[in-house]
């Protein structure tokens, strides 16, 4: 039983190897871009928009709700990363329908890398929104003191977003295959559209907490003023 | 018994006792998560969409510890570091 997509090779030649974690990536990531490519070719502003328009516009501008409800803030800066970061986990998550894929978030190499690239875009984000000197001293905030943990939330909560994303990805292959061998009638069904959920559910929380990190290191100042105006509402 | 059967068995009963004792916390606290959820939901109705949304935030964060669980059984039953130590050595 393979634990990991890592560990299945689809093509070995001695400089070159190929498993299923990298090819099953380039096929998500190539889905996504020839559909957008695909789609946008074809714009149109007439009242009669063409169908796959009309869906990509509501993706994008339900995570543009969805960021802005969040942050309470321009989406405009966050969507481009965010965006790319659900859309790719949760084509991910939900084409292991497809009989033979396996979901490259179930592999840790992905969701760390994933996770690091959250862990570089929050100073990036950070130093562009409010410059080096206030982002630094954010560090500093409640009192010196707390220097050490902020630091080391930095680390934690990094490795945290990688193995949440593996271990549900990779539990639920796991209880499905576990299932199969158990009771192979109706049963896996079932707990593969749980997984399904679960997918669902997880690349949502994926990149809700990244938007998190990164919004609440680029502005400090504005959620404390967003934060009273929302007391004063209540 | 030989170095592998005791790792083995080690191996093996502390991966159950892992995700056995490394559920409960989280299963409480996501339990009492959903409670309090519910509750709000019931009092305010109309701020359901911000309540669910961070209820399910705040359970994956949650329930991240058991993952974390989950994730060393795991490691003790598949991948296990001493296994391959004291078989090869």
């Amino acid at each position: 039983m393979e634990i990991s997509p890592d560990n299945i090779v689809i093509y070995a030649r001695e400089p070159i190897v190929l498993n299923a974690t990298i090819l099953f990536t380039w096929i998500t990531m190539g889905l996504l871009v020839g559909l957008s490519v695909w789609v946008t070719r074809q714009l149109s502003l007439r009242p009669q928009l063409p169908p796959w328009q009309n869906g990509l516009e509501m993706v994008v501008d339900g995570i543009c709700t969805q960021i802005r409800e969040i942050t309470q803030q321009d989406p405009e800066p966050y969507l481009s990363f965010v965006g790319t970061l659900f859309l790719f986990i949760i084509t991910c998550n939900l084409l292991t329908v497809v009989p033979g894929y396996h979901a490259p978030t179930g592999s840790l190499s992905t969701t760390a890398a994933l996770a690091l690239c959250v862990f570089v875009a929050v100073p990036i984000f950070g130093i562009r929104q409010q410059g080096l000197g206030r982002y630094l001293k954010s560090y500093l905030e409640p009192t010196p003191i707390m220097l050490p943990f902020q630091i080391i939330g930095e680390f934690s909560r990094t490795l945290a977003l990688a193995v949440r994303l593996f271990g549900n990805i990779m539990s639920g292959n796991l209880l499905a295959a576990i299932l199969l061998s158990l009771v192979p009638l109706f049963v896996p069904i079932v707990m593969h559209v749980l997984g399904l959920v679960f997918g669902v559910i997880q690349a949502y929380v994926f990149s809700v907490l990244a938007l998190v990190y990164i919004a609440s290191a680029s502005s400090v100042q504005q959620q404390n003023h967003h934060v009273s105006t929302q007391e004063n509402d209540l | 018994m030989s170095d592998l059967a005791v790792i083995g068995a080690v191996a093996m009963v502390m991966a159950g006792l892992t995700i056995a004792i490394g559920s409960i916390g989280p299963a409480l606290g996501e339990g009492w998560a959903v409670a309090r959820a519910l509750g709000a939901i019931a009092q305010q109705p109309d701020k359901a969409n911000v309540i669910t949304r961070t209820l399910f935030v705040g359970l994956a964060m949650v329930e991240s510890t058991a993952i974390y669980c989950l994730v060393v059984s795991m490691i003790l039953l598949f991948v296990n570091p001493f296994w391959n130590h004291f078989k090869g050595g």
